[in-house]
C-alpha cells in the first residue's frame, strides 16, 4: 500500500480558545510519521486532540466500537504519551472524513498495530509543545521541565496545567522530533480501561446502526433469491393493500417491501411471493461432491514445497493420516445488517450504518450511482458486532438502490432470518493431512491440501509447523460456489487452525511424543537452521508454549484430560491448554488456560474480554454451528436451529499475556485458532475419540 | 382501538395494530431504542423488558397482551443510570460490542429482585437464557454477583442512615 499523502499532526481550530491538534489515525504502515500544518477546514485529519482553557481533553475518534474495544484502546495510547490522567478525558466519536485516508478500516486485529506509532507520536507531540509554552513562560530551558497528570513542572517547583498553557501552546510551531515515554513509566498502557462506550451501553442510548430514524425515514426489508437462483416475477398485490406499505420493488433479483413500520413491513412481507428459475441449486451433496473431487484433482496450486515430500513419504517408518471438515458458518453478529440511505434529488447521498469500511461503502455507493464519491457522505454508527460481516458492504449498497429507486431515505433491516440466510458465509473447507515419521517417531515429511469453497487459498502455507519440517508440500484447492463468503474473525485459520493443531496431536501420539515438547523440538529447528522462509519468530512462540505449559500444569492434573495447541496469527501467538473431564458420564471442557504475546497489552480490560470472548467465539462454533444447504436456500436462519454457545456452556479461562513490551500486534482474532484444536485434542484425551468435523455436537 | 400502558412511569395511548410485537412498538412508535431485536422468536433475549415486573421476551409479545400493563425498560431502569446492575456492568467493564447488554442487564435486574443475594448456579442458570455473541459470559456473570454486594451495601447504607 502507497501512500499519496504525508501524516500530519496541526493545529487547528476545533474550538475558540482550545489547543487543537488534528492528526491522521489511519495513515499507511510505516514508523515515518511526519506532520504538517494545514486546517481543519481543510477535511485532512481524521482524528483530533483538544485540550480547552478548563483542562479538559476532548479525543475524537474516528472508529465506531464494533466490540473489540479500540475505541478505547487508541485513546488510551494518546492520552499515555500526553501525560494525562485518564479521567480528564473524553472520547468523542468522530464522524468519517473518508475522502483523504486509504485506510479507514475499523477493526481488524491489524487496527492497533498499525496505528500505535502515529498515536503515540499525537500525545507526545502535544506533550511537547506544553513542555514548550511552559518554559517560554518560565523562561527556563525545556530539558528542565517535566510532566505529570495533565500538569508541567518547572524546575523550581513550576506548575503549570496544560489548560492554563492552552493560549501559548497554541501559536507554537509542531514540532516534529519527539521522545516517547519509558514503558516503566506507562500509567495507563497496561492498566484496565474501562470501555468508553459503557455508559451509553448500560443506559440503552440509540448508539447501534438499527437505532438510526432520520425525518421521512421509512423501514424496508428484502426477499433475497436462493443462491444462484434468478428472480422471475413477484406478486405483492395484497402486500402493497396493506396498511403503512408504502411500495414494493425489485432490484437485482430482490424484492423489497418498503414501509412506514418494522411490523407493517414484517407482515406484509409475508403475503408476497417469488418465482425463481427453476435450476439445480447447491445443496450439501453438491459440496460433498466438490471436496471429494478436490481431494484427488491433480490440478491443485502449489502454495509451498520444501525438499521432497513424496521421497521423504516413502521412506518413513510409519505414516498418519487424516481428514478434517468445517462447515459454512454464519458470523450472526447479534445486531443484524441494517443500513440507512438517502439518495437525494440534488444528486447528494447521506448512508448512515454500522461499517467497518465506511470508505469502501461510500466508493461502491459513487459508482453504483455513478456519482462523485465526493457526494456521499457517511455517518458512523457502534457497530453489534461483526466479526467480518461488516467488512462488506452488500447491505449498505442495497439500501442505496432502494433509496435511489423510491427516492426516498429508506433503512434496510435484515431479520435474523435473512442475516443468517442472506450469505456472506465462514467458506466450508475440508484438510487433507498426511504425515511422514522417522524410526524414532520424528516428522520428516509434512503435507497439507486445503480445499476450500470460495475459500481462495485455504492454507497458510508458511506457517508453522512448516519452516521446522524438511519436506513439506501445501497445496490448496478452490471450488467456486454461488454461495457468498467473506472473511469470518481470524479468516481461514479460524477453521485450518482447528484442523492443524489437532492432526500434529495425532502426529505426537504416533511419534510417541509429548505435544507441547514436540512442538518446542521443532522450534529450536526453525530456529537454528529454518527449511525455507519463516514468517513466525519462534522465540516468540517457544515463550507462550513454555508458560501455557507452567500455568496450565501441563499433564500434571490428575483426573483432568488436557490437550495442547499453539497457533501464530494476525502477528500474535496464542497457546492453549484446555483441560477436560467427565461429568455425569459425558467429557466436558471444564477449564481453558491461554497464554497471549500480542505485545504491549494497551488495555488490559480490553485485552481479557477479546482473548476470553474469542476462546468462548472458537468453542461455541467448533461444537455446535452449522449451515446446511438444500437447492441455494441456506439452514437453519435463526437461533432455535442454529446454536450459538450460552452462559451455562462455557468453561474457566485464565488469560495471560507475556509482557515484553514490543510493538502491539493483533488482539481481537489470534486467540481464536487454537481453540478448537484444543478443545479437540482435551476430548480426544478424555474420550479417545478424535473429532474430523466441526460441529463436534450435531 | 387504541391500547393504553405505562412504559417507564409514563402513560402511553397507542393507535397500531394490536398485534405489533412489544419489541416494535416501544423501538418504532415510542422511539424506545435501548431494547434490542436479536432474532424475533425469544431465542436470544436481548429484547428482554418488564411486564408487570416479570422479565419478558418482548419481540414476541403483541401489545394487545400487555394492555393496561406497567412496562420498563432499560431506558427507565433507573433515572441516572446507577442501578446496581448498571453500576456493576460498567465497573467490571462487561460489553464488547454491547448489543445484547441491555437485554442482560434488565435479566439480570429482575433476577436480583427475586433473589437478592444468588448463589453461582442461580446466577449462570437465571442468566443462561440470554446470547451474547461476543462471549462476555464470564463477566456478566460476575457482574450480577457484584451488583447484588452493590445492593446489599446500598440498604445497608440506608438502612444505618435511617436509625442514626
Ligand atoms: S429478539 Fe426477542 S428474544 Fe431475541
Ligand atoms: S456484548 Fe456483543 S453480543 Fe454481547
Amino acid at each position: 500500500m502507497k501512500s499519496t499523502r504525508r501524516s500530519f499532526i496541526q493545529k487547528t481550530a476545533l474550538f475558540s480558545g482550545a489547543f487543537c491538534l488534528g492528526f491522521d489515525w489511519f495513515q499507511a504502515n510505516g514508523k515515518e510519521v511526519s506532520m504538517v500544518q494545514t486546517t481543519m477546514e481543510s477535511g485532512r485529519f481524521n482524528a483530533f486532540l483538544a485540550i480547552d482553557p478548563s483542562g479538559k481533553i476532548i479525543l475524537y475518534s474516528p472508529n465506531p466500537e464494533i466490540g473489540q474495544g479500540i475505541k478505547t484502546a487508541f485513546p488510551v495510547v494518546v492520552a499515555e504519551e500526553l501525560d494525562v490522567d485518564w479521567k480528564d478525558v473524553e472520547v468523542r466519536q468522530a464522524n468519517l472524513d473518508t475522502q483523504n485516508f486509504e485506510r479507514q478500516l475499523t477493526g481488524g486485529s491489524g487496527a492497533l498495530k498499525h496505528s500505535w506509532e502515529r498515536l503515540r507520536k499525537a500525545g507526545a507531540t502535544a506533550r511537547k509543545m506544553f513542555i514548550q509554552a511552559a518554559a517560554q513562560t518560565w523562561n527556563v530551558d525545556a530539558s528542565t521541565c517535566k510532566t505529570s497528570k495533565g500538569f508541567v513542572l518547572g524546575p523550581k517547583g513550576q506548575k503549570a496545567s496544560y489548560g492554563s498553557l492552552v493560549a501559548v501552546a497554541s501559536k507554537l510551531p509542531v514540532p516534529t522530533e519527539v521522545t516517547y515515554k519509558n514503558r516503566k513509566d506507562y500509567q495507563i498502557i497496561g492498566k484496565r480501561t474501562k470501555g468508553v462506550d459503557n455508559k451509553n451501553v448500560v443506559t440503552g442510548k440509540p448508539v447501534f446502526g438499527l437505532d438510526i430514524d432520520k425525518p421521512g425515514m421509512l423501514i424496508a426489508q428484502i426477499i433475497r433469491p436462493p443462491f444462484g437462483a434468478t428472480l422471475k416475477s413477484f406478486e405483492a398485490a395484497d402486500a402493497l393493500k396493506m396498511p403503512g406499505i408504502v411500495d414494493v420493488v425489485s432490484f437485482k433479483n430482490k424484492v423489497a417491501i418498503v414501509g412506514k413500520s418494522t411490523w407493517e413491513v414484517m407482515k406484509a412481507r409475508g403475503t408476497v411471493s417469488c418465482k425463481y428459475n427453476s435450476g439445480d441449486f447447491e445443496s450439501d451433496s453438491t459440496h460433498k461432491k466438490w471436496f471429494d473431487e478436490g481431494m484427488v484433482t491433480d490440478k491443485a496450486t502449489v502454495q509451498r514445497k520444501d525438499g521432497d515430500f513424496a521421497a521423504a513419504l516413502a521412506r518413513s517408518a510409519k505414516v498418519v493420516e487424516a481428514t478434517y471438515e468445517c462447515p459454512f458458518i454464519s458470523h450472526s453478529p447479534m445486531e443484524p445488517m441494517n443500513f440507512f440511505a438517502d439518495v437525494r434529488a440534488d444528486g447528494t447521498v447521506l448512508l448512515a450504518g454500522p461499517t467497518q469500511v465506511p470508505q469502501s461503502a461510500q466508493k461502491a455507493v459513487a459508482s453504483l450511482l455513478k456519482i462523485d464519491e465526493k457526494k456521499v457522505e457517511v455517518e458512523l454508527s457502534k457497530m453489534g458486532g461483526g466479526f467480518g460481516r461488516r467488512l462488506n458492504n452488500d447491505y449498505a449498497l442495497d439500501a442505496a438502490e432502494l433509496s435511489s429507486i423510491i427516492k426516498k431515505p429508506v433503512k434496510v433491516m435484515w431479520t435474523r432470518e435473512d442475516d443468517m440466510g442472506g450469505g456472506i458465509y465462514r467458506p466450508a473447507a475440508r484438510y487433507h493431512f498426511k504425515a511422514g515419521l522417522d524410526a524414532s517417531g520424528n516428522m520428516i515429511a509434512f503435507y497439507l491440501r486445503g480445499v476450500g469453497i470460495n475459500a481462495g487459498n485455504s492454507t497458510r502455507q508458511d506457517n508453522f509447523p512448516v519452516g521446522a519440517i524438511e519436506n513439506v508440500l501445501v497445496e490448496s484447492v478452490n471450488q467456486v460456489s454461488a454461495v457468498t463468503t467473506g472473511p469470518w474473525r481470524a479468516p481461514i485459520t479460524n477453521f485450518l487452525g482447528y484442523a492443524e493443531q489437532a492432526f500434529l496431536d495425532e502426529v505426537a501420539e504416533a511419534g510417541g511424543k509429548d505435544p507441547v515438547q514436540m512442538r518446542l523440538d521443532w522450534l529450536a529447528r526453525a530456529k537454528s537452521n529454518p527449511v525455507g522462509k519463516i514468517t513466525y519468530e519462534p522465540d516468540r512462540f517457544i515463550e507462550v508454549i513454555k508458560q501455557a505449559a507452567e500455568k496450565s500444569n501441563w499433564k500434571k492434573k490428575p483426573g483432568v484430560h488436557q490437550g495442547f495447541s499453539v497457533y501464530f496469527s494476525h502477528l500474535s501467538y496464542v497457546a492453549q491448554v484446555a483441560d477436560a473431564q467427565i461429568v455425569d458420564g459425558k467429557a466436558k471442557i471444564t477449564h481453558v488456560t491461554a497464554v497471549t504475546d500480542c505485545g504491549e497489552v494497551v488495555n488490559l480490560s480490553g485485552a481479557e474480554n477479546q482473548i476470553k470472548g474469542a476462546i468462548i467465539d472458537g468453542m461455541g462454533h467448533a461444537m455446535f454451528a452449522k449451515l446446511r444447504f438444500n437447492d441455494g436456500v441456506a439452514s437453519p436462519t435463526n437461533f432455535n436451529g442454529y446454536r450459538l454457545i450460552k452462559g451455562n456452556e462455557i468453561p474457566t479461562i485464565n488469560a495471560y499475556f507475556v509482557d515484553n513490551g514490543i510493538e502491539p500486534t493483533g488482539l481481537g482474532e489470534p486467540a481464536l485458532p487454537p481453540t478448537g484444536g484444543s478443545i479437540a485434542n482435551a476430548l480426544y484425551a478424555a474420550t479417545k475419540k478424535r473429532l474430523y468435523k466441526q460441529p463436534f455436537e450435531v | 382501538m387504541s391500547i393504553q400502558l405505562t412504559v417507564n412511569k409514563k402513560k402511553m395511548s397507542l393507535d397500531i395494530d394490536p398485534n405489533t410485537p412489544l419489541l416494535w412498538a416501544l423501538r418504532d412508535h415510542m422511539s424506545l431504542k435501548g431494547t434490542k431485536f436479536g432474532c424475533g422468536i425469544a431465542q436470544c433475549g436481548a429484547c428482554t423488558v418488564w411486564v408487570n415486573g416479570e422479565a419478558t421476551r418482548s419481540c414476541v409479545l403483541p401489545i394487545s397482551a400487555v394492555a393496561n400493563a406497567d412496562i420498563t425498560t432499560i431506558e427507565g431502569l433507573s433515572d441516572h443510570g446507577d442501578h446496581p446492575v448498571q453500576v456493576a456492568w460498567d465497573e467490571l467493564d462487561v460489553p464488547q460490542c454491547g448489543y445484547c447488554q441491555a437485554g442482560q442487564i434488565m435479566t439480570a435486574a429482575s433476577l436480583l429482585k427475586k433473589k437478592p443475594n444468588p448463589s453461582k448456579t442461580e446466577i449462570v442458570d437465571g442468566m443462561s437464557g440470554n446470547i451474547c455473541r461476543c462471549g462476555t459470559y464470564h463477566r456478566i456473570q460476575e457482574a450480577v454477583k457484584l451488583a447484588s454486594e452493590i445492593a446489599s451495601k446500598k440498604k445497608t447504607k440506608s438502612t444505618v442512615k435511617k436509625s442514626a
